[in-house]
This record gives C-alpha cells, structure tokens and sequence, in this order.
C-alpha cells in the first residue's frame, strides 16, 4: 500500500486517475481505517486530502456556506454562523460517534462512505445541499440525493473525489432539525432517523419543506409525500399525523442487528412528527 | 478459637486504618500510563501470534492444509489440534477446555479455533491466516436454550447423556445437566395459597465487557523450561491449566501476572494461553498473542442465555405458601452447570415453607460460557423479583413489605440447603424502605422498581507472605490478582495489625514460583481471603518479632506482648523498660536469629453469604420504548468495608453492569448461527452519559467467620438490576417486561399487546 | 516499503519509518515504547486509546502514522509535570475513579481535553465529553466526581 498527502486538489485527483489498484481517499479515517482494519477493504493507494489548500475552510458567502472536504465535524460546531443557520444540519453532524471520533470525521467522508444511517446526509439533504467533485478532467456539482446509491456505492467516477460541501444561504423564516433514534444516549449507530427543513409565510404557514428519512432503506429517501403532508399547515395535530403516516408508508427497512422492519416503520413516524416540530418552532412558527 | 476471639468485629470496633480511604500503591503507575497490562509487555525475538477461527457455528473438520502458511517467508510456526496430544488424563473437564482452546475434528462455534500462526510481524502472520486452508463440512447448528432442548434439535455431543436423572437416558442429547433443590411440599403449599402466579421469562445471552482484550506473551525454552506474561484472575490456575494442557511441569512453567484490565469472571479459564505457549515451543522464540475486540467477544466466554418459568402462590396476609422454578441456561458448546447455580439462588432472599427449584443445563453452538460476576443469578433474580412484585401487587400490599414479611433471616434454612447464619436481607430492605429514594416523586412516563439479590461468596485456597525489610518496613506477596484495589485493602488489614501506618506496607503480586498456589479472584473472594490470610500471616509475623524482642531484652517471650506497633515488656519485673518498636527490632534481626517474616495458608470458607436491595427509577418513551435510568440506588450488606470507596466502586461497578443487561445488552445471532455484534459500536454497554451517579449505601453486618467481619462484596451488585429496572419499567409503561434486555424494539412491541 | 515520520511527542522531537498502514497506536505502543494508550478495540469504540493530536482529542487507533509527519502528540506519559501529578491524574487516585485502570489514560485525556475547552462543564456535559470512553468497572461514578473535582481546583 502507498500512502500520498498531495497538497493540490489537481495532483490529488491525478493519483487517483492513475492508480490501476484500488484507491481510496482518506479524510478524518474513522471508516475507512475501521474497514481497514477489519479487512474489508484493502488499498493500494491512500490519498490523505488533508493537506490539501482550503479543504479544511469553512468559507461564508452570500450564497451559503462551502464547507471543505477535510474540515471535522467537531469544526462545524465551532462556527457560530453555520450553527445559527443551519443547527440541524451542525447537530446531526456532531452526532457522529464521540469526541474523538468528531475530532476527525468529516461530513464528506460520511457522505462517499454511503451508509444508509449515515447521520450527516438527511439533513444535509433537508437543507439542499449541493457537494463539489473534482476530477482530472474538471468539476461539476450535484445535490447531495444524487451520490449515494446504495449500501457503500456513489455515484463518484474512478478519479473523482469531493472537494466541498456546499449549503445554500438560509432563507428567512426556516428552520432545520434532525433525529436518530439510538438505544444508548450516544456511540450507536442510528436505527432510524429523520431531518425536516421547514420555510414559513409572515402567518406561520408552512409554504415549502423537505423531509429525509435515514437508515429505513438503502439510501437516505426524500420524502415527498411527508413534505406535502405538512406543507400549507401551521403543523397542527392532523398534519403532524399525516406526515408520520407518510413517512412510515415510506419506509423500506430491513431486520437487523439493530433493530426491525416493524420498529423502524413506526419511529419513523415518531422522529418525523418530533423533528418537524422542531424544525417550526426554529422558523418561528408558533403551535 | 472461639468466635468472638477471631472477630474483634462483633467486641470492639476501634479500628485505626481499616475502613480509611488510603491512595492504591498502583494509583500512580495506573494514571501516568506506566502500569503494565496484559499487551505492554515485550520479550527480545518475540513473534506474533494470530488464530484462524471457524466462520461456521458447527462443522465437521474434513482437512486442514497449512503448507503454504508454513512456506510463507516470516512464519516461524503452524499449529493446529495436532499440536495438542491429550495429557488430560481422562479430566472431561480439562479435556472440554482443551478442545474450547482448539477445535478437535468439529468446530462447535461461530469463532472456534481451528489453527493458529507465529511470525515475524502481524502482517505476515495475518497473510499466513490466509493461506491455510480448512475442508469443513457444514452441521446443522442450535444456538436456542429451549431448542437445543427439544428432542429433534442437532446433538453438538454423542458422549453427553444428562447427568443428575434418577435413570440415564437412553439417547445422548444436549441437556447435559439435571438439577432439584428445595424443601417442603410445593403441592400442598400451591394449595393453601390465596393467589398463585405463574409467568415465564427470558434472558439473552451477554458478556463481561472487559476493556482489556485477553494478551499472553509466552516463552518456552528447549529445556522444558516456560514463562508467560498474561492478563488473568489467576495465574497459579492458567500455570496449572497450561502445564496440563501441555504435558509441562508446573514447576517449571512461570506465570506472572500483568496488571488486569477487567475480567468480571471471564479471565477465569485459559483460552489463547495455550496456543501462545504450543506456538512458542514449537518456533522456539517468544510468541505475543493478543485477541482483537471480535475475538473476545466471539471466542471467549460470555454468560448464558436463558428461558425460566416462576411460580409463587401467596395468603392474603402476605405468607408465601409455595414458590416454584424451573430453569433452564445454555452454557455454550460444553457442558456446565450454570442453571444450576441459578436454581440454587433463586429463592435464596426469602424464608419459604415449601420450594422447589428444577435446573436443566444445555449446550448450544456458542461459544464456552464463563463465570460473569455472581454467574447466573441475575437471570433467576429476574424471573422471581418479577414474579414476587406481581403476587404482591395481586394480593394488594406493597412490594416492600411483602418482602420484608417474607424475607430470610439469621437461622432460615435456605432453598438451597444451608442455614443462614447473621444475614444482612432484612436491614437492606429496612434501609431501602427508609431511603429517600423510595419517596421521592415520579415524573411523567416514569417508573420505580426495587428487587432483592443474593451470591453465596467463595472462599477457597490462599497464601500470603508477609516480610519485615531491615530498615523496618513491611512488604506483602499475595497471589490473588487485585482487580480493583485489593492490594490496598491488604496492605491495610496487614498494617492494622502490625499497628504500623499504611504507608510502611506494601504489597504485591507475586508470580507462581514465588508462593504456594492461590485460587483465582472469584466468587468475591479476593479480599475476603487475601485479607483473612494477610492478617494470620501478620499474626505470624507478630509472634516472631515478639520472639526477637524477647531475646533483645533477655526476658521469656510470654512477658512481651505487641500493641501499636512496637513491643511492649509487661509484669511487674518489665514493665518499666521501654518499648522496641517494629523499626528497632529490625534492624537488629541480623542478631536475633535472621529475617522476620509471617506466613500463612488457608483455605477460608465461610465467605459469608451477600444481600442486596436495588431501587431504580426509569423513565421509558412510550412511542420508541427508549428506557432511561433517572435514578439508582444500591443497598448492600458488606460485612465490614476495609476501604470503603473500593467496597461503594464494586457496588457502582455491578449496578452499570446489570443496568447494561437489563436495557440493551445481548449477544445476536443470525440463523446462520453467526454473532453479529461482535463490536462495541453493536454490543451496548452503557455509556458515561447513559448513567446517573448510583448511589450507594453501606451496610455492616460483620462475617463471623472473618477476624474484622468482612464479606465478599464484589459480586451481589450485579444480581437485582435485571429485576429493578424491568420492574421500574412494568411500572412505567403498565406492561409486564418478561424478556431481557428490554431492548426498545422489544418493549415497543410488548407495549402494544396492551392496546390490543 | 515505510513512511518516514517526524513529529512531536510530549514535548520531545521524535522520528520512526512505519508501514503506511500502521496506525498511531501500534507506533506509539511498539515504535516509541509509549505503552499509556491502550487498544480495547482498535475501531474507535471504546477511547482507550485516546491522545490529542495538535490539539484535538482522537483515538489513536484510527488515525495513521503515516499522517504524523509535523504533527504534535500529547499522551498520558506527557500528562505529569516531571513528578507532580495533572489535578486530574491527583482526583483520579483520591476519588478511587479507576478500578482495573486500563481505561484510566484514555479517559484522563479526553477529561483533559473537555477541561481545556470547557473549565466549568455541568455533569450532563462531563458525561457527554467523556462518552467515548467506556469503563466496565466503575459505573462512571467516581469518574464524573473526579473531573468535577479536578476541574474545581484548576480554577482555582
Ligand atoms: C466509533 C465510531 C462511531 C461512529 N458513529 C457514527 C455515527 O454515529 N453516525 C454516523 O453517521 N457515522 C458514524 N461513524 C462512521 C464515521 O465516523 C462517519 O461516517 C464519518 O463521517 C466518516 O468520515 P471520515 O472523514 O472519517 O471518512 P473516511 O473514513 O476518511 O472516509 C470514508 C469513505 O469515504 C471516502 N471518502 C472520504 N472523503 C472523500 C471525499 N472527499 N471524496 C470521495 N470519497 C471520500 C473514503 O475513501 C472512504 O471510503 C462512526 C465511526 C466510528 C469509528
Ligand atoms: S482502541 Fe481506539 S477506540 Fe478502542
Ligand atoms: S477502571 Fe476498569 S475499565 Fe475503567
């Protein structure tokens, strides 16, 4: 195995092109060498993108906020104007297992690393958020809904990696909130989970959401009949009913080690109608 | 000796060091990383030792090729069962651990070791793993309690026939035990009762959870000779299993213990510890070889699971009239006798006319169960707390009280046979009634629970020496392993003694060519016995310097008695001289007739059984079945507590455990017989923000059969919680909670069987 | 085959060649002799083996050593200053917060590393701080009463 710290996103994407082996990027590790270890996986070429120029910023502009590739979670937390405007989004990604692993995880690593509990991913994908990929041949942006593709699989073209993270400038009079649902308080992995993005009309109507579900399926589902469930309410009893409903009816989980299909269902719709709640109360709206 | 000589206890209660909460002499080497655990050790030459393991959970062996392993650059040795002739002598038992520590023909578990490797670096030896190939052929397998009970289920044994009926049985099968304790007649007893309740429970299979993963660095020398580093409860036990297991002396097979990092029971068997010693012998260089986290908790010895029918039958008044149980525990992939242990505590808090308890013990494809801390109790305690909190309510009177009217007491006999001496059930219950806790008010969603547990506490074969330096300190080799601050709690009994200050003894472990043998730290033995023998041998140590200070005077030793620390001339031809203190009489031993020193072996029964009563308040979601533990509080009967921030330690220490097995612990199998949360992340220990602070409050019921009353605490605290917090959880949720853990899928579930 | 490594341990410049796969803790443990951080799982789960690395707390098994090259170390061996114990190491040996103490380095670390960042944490926030770091032993008890004492006297 070779281990690479390029210093420029070009020669980093250049090594990975090259590679005829198997090559993997390494940002903050806490999946990949877990994998490592357990030899699920085993590279021929590690490219570290922590030295990379920039990718450990989190940069503000008026269209929102970049966030590198490289920056730890723990990083998010830190910055007072992405929390203000994005708690759900900072929250679920400081939910990733402990302090030591904060220290070192990123979202983007969450992300490519394509586990369905990923807990980062529903609310990056409740908020809209777009990711950067670069590759030798240049860059494009996606939405985040649009890399994962099932359990451990991208979209991602040999060559191409993640350069950022990218949220869009919060609107006024949103709100963002995520949950899992763990047995423990915290180290687990979620056993199902769900982020909710609200935007409210001057009387607390709710004019436009995304709701995300985590760990029920393959991949994090946007859920577009739990939107329209609460979308044109001020979230009363019966919207928040609906919206569990849809979401439950959403849900196509499976029985494992970590809970079943039957418990994954029903909390599903529990955390929707919690977190939408949340989510309303952030955007000002008054139940 | 009459007791109340041996137990100044029960006479007088002026102790000056016991009972003070002096700093561990390993404090220091423990919080600056310099302590040596079981992996920080390193021989010149050493290899690395890695195990293939059967990914099947019952297989027939056909072949097993290592010649491409052994070719492999950098691998200095292959082993497999070939390795491993029987030295057993016909030992069944030691054959069982033999066979645990190295698949014989079948793998009998997801994780048995099939062939183990010895090379220069773990990367070699992790590509040598793979070059061996094994043939299995595929066995039906049974990992379920009751199912490998049933008559169809796949026999893992043709040599097992249960054991314990009246006729054997006539086919072999994988009930390897039967088991009946009890008094009085149940009928009769079922009969006369104005309510009876009968309810089954289940109890999932968990695992001590030590954060030390098992680590032997071995060192066989072509002249026979051995030495072995390793992390254990028991060094003279693995010397002794080893030297067995490989047709060594065990004069000559030196076993030094490293400083433990939590067994719990479970490093109380050998499991890599021979492997380590038959790769080195067969290399010829020192061999390391450290289990990973999936190892242990794949391969080594988690408790059993369980399935337990209770039945009690009670009088209006509140009088148990009957109590009935059956159970039945797996104990791996051999033969044990966990369930019955289980039967034997199950009734063991209460006083009861009639009882009757049946134990069946299996084996299932799953690893070789060992001890956890107070083994198999928790479960029994489980199932009857429950059933005693159910008749209770159903004859309307308070849990409590019920079990005050009907609690054991000082002459009872128990369900198990014996009649209990001083008992500490009442004051635990009379504590727990008068606590604060049990009146302070419930949230919403809240519940309160509050069961009883008992453990027998073992004694068993210990030895301590006890030596004077020359500048007239003291220095003590005990060979118990210290688990959680024993060698203070020693070198305490030894100064109280004395009559010296703590700080000028200390005490080690000595390895197993320094001291006779020394049965492990179990049974909540370590400072019952160790202490026991630490004060005879001090005793000992005290008659000699009473001797030597006799001769420095001149004056017969029967006119020199010993008190705070120093030898005192008494009568009236004496009387006035001045006393010669430990230090002077020291220095002079040279003189006197050489080194000063006490010894003493003993094999201290009368352990002193253990009560404790738990109350627990938790708080369960009623929409994920979540449960949270709001607040905790443990009630235990220490006898005399020598350093009580060790003895409150061991009472935290078993509540978080049991607290974890009665909320999410549990070892889960697929159907293909495979663990699947053989990892942290998967297998839920409780966490620092999962628990409140437990509070804990002392009792002091002495043990006449100790000199200051002691009993053994370190296990009793794992017993209640299964039971408090499933009945804080009943109460919070108004369901019955049958099956442990209470797992929030499983409580969910439970909960709508209510709505319906 | 190897990296060639310079960085910075407990004060003191050191220098190691390591695989490109080993990770920290197998360096720290089999390379520089630093056996303090211990690996209970080597995945990350239980914080055994916990040091903060320029300045941040992770867990040295999931970390590279290959990664090291200009990077500060601190480990439990640093903790100490020569002879005089961390007020923690100190609470932690009065207040009887370790039983077997092989968890007891990781959790001095990352209870360093909360006090550093928070000097005056609620209990709810020493439990969260530290629920990285499993202990088998004491129930977590004597662990949070010690932090909370430490962190009483470090500010004195
Ligand atoms: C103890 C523990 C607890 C955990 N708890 C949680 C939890 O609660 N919730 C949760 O969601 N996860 C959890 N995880 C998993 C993990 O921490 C997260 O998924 C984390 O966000 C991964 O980020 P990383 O930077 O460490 O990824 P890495 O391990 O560096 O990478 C993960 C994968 O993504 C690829 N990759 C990384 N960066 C890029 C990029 N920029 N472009 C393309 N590919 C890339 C890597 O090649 C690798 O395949 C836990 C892990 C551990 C060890
Ligand atoms: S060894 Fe690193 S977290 Fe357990
Ligand atoms: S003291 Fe033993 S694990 Fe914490």
């Amino acid at each position: 195995m070779r281990y690479e710290m390029p210093t420029t996103a070009k020669a980093a994407a250049g090594l990975l092109a090259k590679e005829k082996g198997r090559a993997f990027v390494l940002a903050g590790g806490t999946d990949l060498l877990v994998k490592m270890k357990a030899g699920v996986v085993e590279p021929d070429l590690i490219v570290d993108i922590k030295a990379i120029k920039g990718m450990k910023d989190i940069k503000k502009s008026a269209g929102g906020f970049v966030i590198g590739a490289a920056v730890p979670c723990v990083a998010l937390s830190e910055n007072a104007a992405l929390t203000k405007a994005w708690p759900g989004v900072v929250e679920a990604a400081n939910l990733i297992g402990s302090k030591q692993v904060q220290g070192r995880c990123t979202m983007s690593g969450n992300l490519c690393n394509a586990s369905p509990a990923a807990d980062s991913v529903p609310a990056l994908i409740a908020a809209g958020a777009k990711v950067s990929i670069i590759s030798a041949k240049g860059s494009r942006k996606v939405a985040v809904e649009d890399v994962t593709t099932g359990v451990g699989r991208t979209s991602l073209k040999k060559g191409e990696f993640v350069t950022a993270i990218e949220l869009p400038a919060k609107k006024p009079k949103s709100g963002d909130a995520y949950l899992r649902f763990i047995p423990r308080t915290e180290m687990d992995i979620a056993v199902v989970s769900c982020a909710v993005n609200v935007s409210l009309d001057a009387k607390g109507m709710i004019t436009k959401a995304r709701v995300v579900l985590g760990a029920v399926a393959i991949t994090a589902l946007l859920v577009k009949d739990a939107a329209s469930a609460i979308v044109g309410t001020k979230l009363d009893d019966a919207a928040k009913a609906k919206l569990a409903a849809a979401c439950s009816a959403a849900c196509k989980p499976i029985d494992d080690k970590r809970g079943t299909v039957e418990f994954r269902t029903e909390v599903a719709g529990v955390l929707a109608r919690r977190a939408a709640e949340i989510a309303y109360a952030r955007a000002g709206g008054k139940q | 000796m009459s007791l109340d000589s041996m137990n100044p206890a029960l006479v007088e209660k002026h102790f000056k060091v016991i009972g003070t909460r002096v700093a561990r002499p390993d404090g220091v080497d423990k919080v600056t990383g310099r302590a040596r655990y079981g992996a920080d050790a390193a021989m010149p030459g050493q290899l690395v030792g890695l195990v293939l393991r059967s990914p099947h959970a019952h297989a027939q062996i056909v072949k097993i090729d290592i010649s491409k392993a052994v070719k492999l650059a950098g691998v200095k040795a292959v082993i497999t069962s070939a390795d491993f002739p029987d030295h057993t002598q016909g030992d069944r038992g030691m054959m069982d651990i033999l066979e645990n520590c190295m698949a014989r023909g079948k793998a009998l578990y997801d994780g048995h070791a099939v062939a183990a490797v010895a090379a220069i670096d773990a990367a070699t030896a992790r590509k040598a793993l793979k070059l061996i190939n094994v043939t299995y052929k595929i066995l039906p397998h049974v990992t379920d309690v009751d199912e490998a009970l049933q008559i169809h289920a796949p026999v893992l044994h043709p040599h097992i026939y249960t054991e314990g009926l009246s006729e054997k049985p006539t086919a072999a099968s994988n009930w390897n035990k039967h088991g009946e304790y009890g008094h009085g007649d149940v009928d009769a007893g079922f009969k006369e009762a104005d309510m009876v309740i009968s309810r089954s429970y289940k109890t999932e299979q968990t695992h001590q959870g030590y954060i030390e993963p098992h680590s032997a660095l071995a060192s066989v020398s072509p002249d026979g000779s051995a030495e072995m580093f390793v992390c254990t409860q028991g060094h003279f036990v693995y010397r002794n299993q080893c030297a067995t297991l490989l047709g060594l002396d065990a004069n000559k097979l030196r076993v030094t213990a490293s400083e433990i990092g939590g067994g719990f029971g479970g490093k109380t068997h050998v499991w890599a510890e021979p492997l380590a010693l038959a790769l080195s012998r067969k290399a010829n260089r020192p061999v390391k070889l450290t289990m990973s986290r999936e190892e242990v908790f794949r391969c080594t010895g988690p408790t059993s699971s369980t399935s337990i029918d209770v039945k009690i039958g009670a009088k209006k008044d509140g009088t148990i009239t009957a109590a009935w149980a059956e159970l039945r525990y797996q104990g791996g992939c051999f033969p044990s006798n966990w369930a019955e242990l289980g039967a034997m505590t199950a009734f063991a808090c209460y006083d009861l006319k009639n009882v009757k308890t049946v134990s069946k013990d299996a084996v299932v494809n799953r690893p070789k169960t060992a001890a956890y801390r107070a083994p198999s109790a928790p479960m029994a305690a489980f199932a009857v707390e429950n059933t005693i909190d159910e008749v209770a309510k159903a004859i309307g009177m308070d849990p409590i009280d019920f079990r005050i009217k009907n609690a054991a007491k000082q002459g009872t006999k128990s369900s198990y046979g014996p009649v209990y001496g001083p008992i500490g059930i009442g004051p635990t219950l009379e504590a727990a009634k008068n606590h604060p806790h049990m009146k302070a008010p419930l949230g919403k969603n809240m519940g309160r629970g509050m069961a009883c547990g008992f453990w027998f506490n073992f004694g068993g074969q210990t030895c301590v020496d006890v030596n004077v330096t020359p500048d007239g300190n003291v220095t003590i080799a005990q060979g118990t392993i210290d688990v959680g601050g024993s060698r203070a709690s020693i070198a305490m009994a030894v100064a109280e003694e004395l009559g010296v200050t703590y700080n000028q003894v200390r005490s080690i472990i000595a390895d197993t060519s320094s001291l006779g043998h020394n049965d492990m730290t179990d049974g909540s033995r370590g400072t019952f016995s160790t202490s026991k023998a630490a004060i005879f041998a001090a005793r000992n140590a005290i008659t000699v310097l009473r001797d030597r200070a006799a001769k420095i005077w001149e004056i017969p030793a029967s006119e020199v008695e010993w008190r705070d620390g120093a030898a005192h001339a008494k009568g009236v031809n004496h009387g006035n001289r001045t006393p010669l203190s430990l230090k002077e009489i020291a220095a002079q031993a040279g003189q006197t007739g050489g080194p000063i020193a006490g010894h003493a072996e003993t094999v201290a029964d009368n352990a002193g059984v253990s009560f404790a009563t738990h109350i627990a308040d938790v708080e369960t979601d009623p929409e994920t079945g979540r449960s949270l533990i709001k607040r905790y509080t443990v009630i235990q009967d220490a006898g005399k507590a020598m350093h009580p921030s060790y003895v409150e330690g061991q009472y935290q220490g078993g509540a978080a455990q049991g607290i974890g097995w009665a909320l999410n612990e549990e070892y889960v199998y697929g159907k293909d017989g495979r663990l699947q949360n053989a990892a942290f992340l998967d297998y839920r220990i409780p966490v620092c923000s999962d628990l409140p602070f437990i509070d804990t409050q002392i009792l002091e019921i002495p043990n006449p059969n100790h000199p200051y009353g002691v009993r053994g605490v370190g296990e009793t605290s794992i017993v209640p919680p299964l039971a408090a917090v499933s009945i804080a959880v009943t109460n919070a949720t108004g369901v019955r909670q049958t099956h442990i853990p209470m797992s929030p899928p499983r409580v969910l579930k439970s909960l709508k069987t209510k709505k319906k | 085959m190897g990296v060639h490594v310079r960085s910075t341990v407990n004060g003191d410049a050191v220098e190691f060649t390591c695989p490109e796969d080993e990770v920290l803790l197998d360096v720290l443990r089999n390379r520089l002799g630093l056996t303090g951080a211990k690996e209970g799982c080597g995945t990350g789960d239980c914080g055994a083996c916990s040091v903060i690395l320029d300045g941040r707390l992770v867990c040295s098994c999931l970390v590279l050593g290959a990664e090291m090259d200009g990077k500060v170390v601190e480990t439990i061996e640093g903790m100490a200053d020569g002879a005089k114990l961390h007020p923690l190491q100190q609470h932690f040996i009065d207040g009887a917060a370790l039983q077997c103490g092989v968890c007891t380095p990781g959790f001095l670390m990352a209870a360093d590393a909360l006090l550093r960042k928070n000097p005056d944490p609620t209990e709810e926030e020493i439990r969260f701080g530290l629920a990285g770091n499993l202990c088998r032993c004491t129930g977590y008890d004597k662990i949070v009463r010690a932090v909370q004492a430490a962190a009483k006297e470090m500010r004195g």
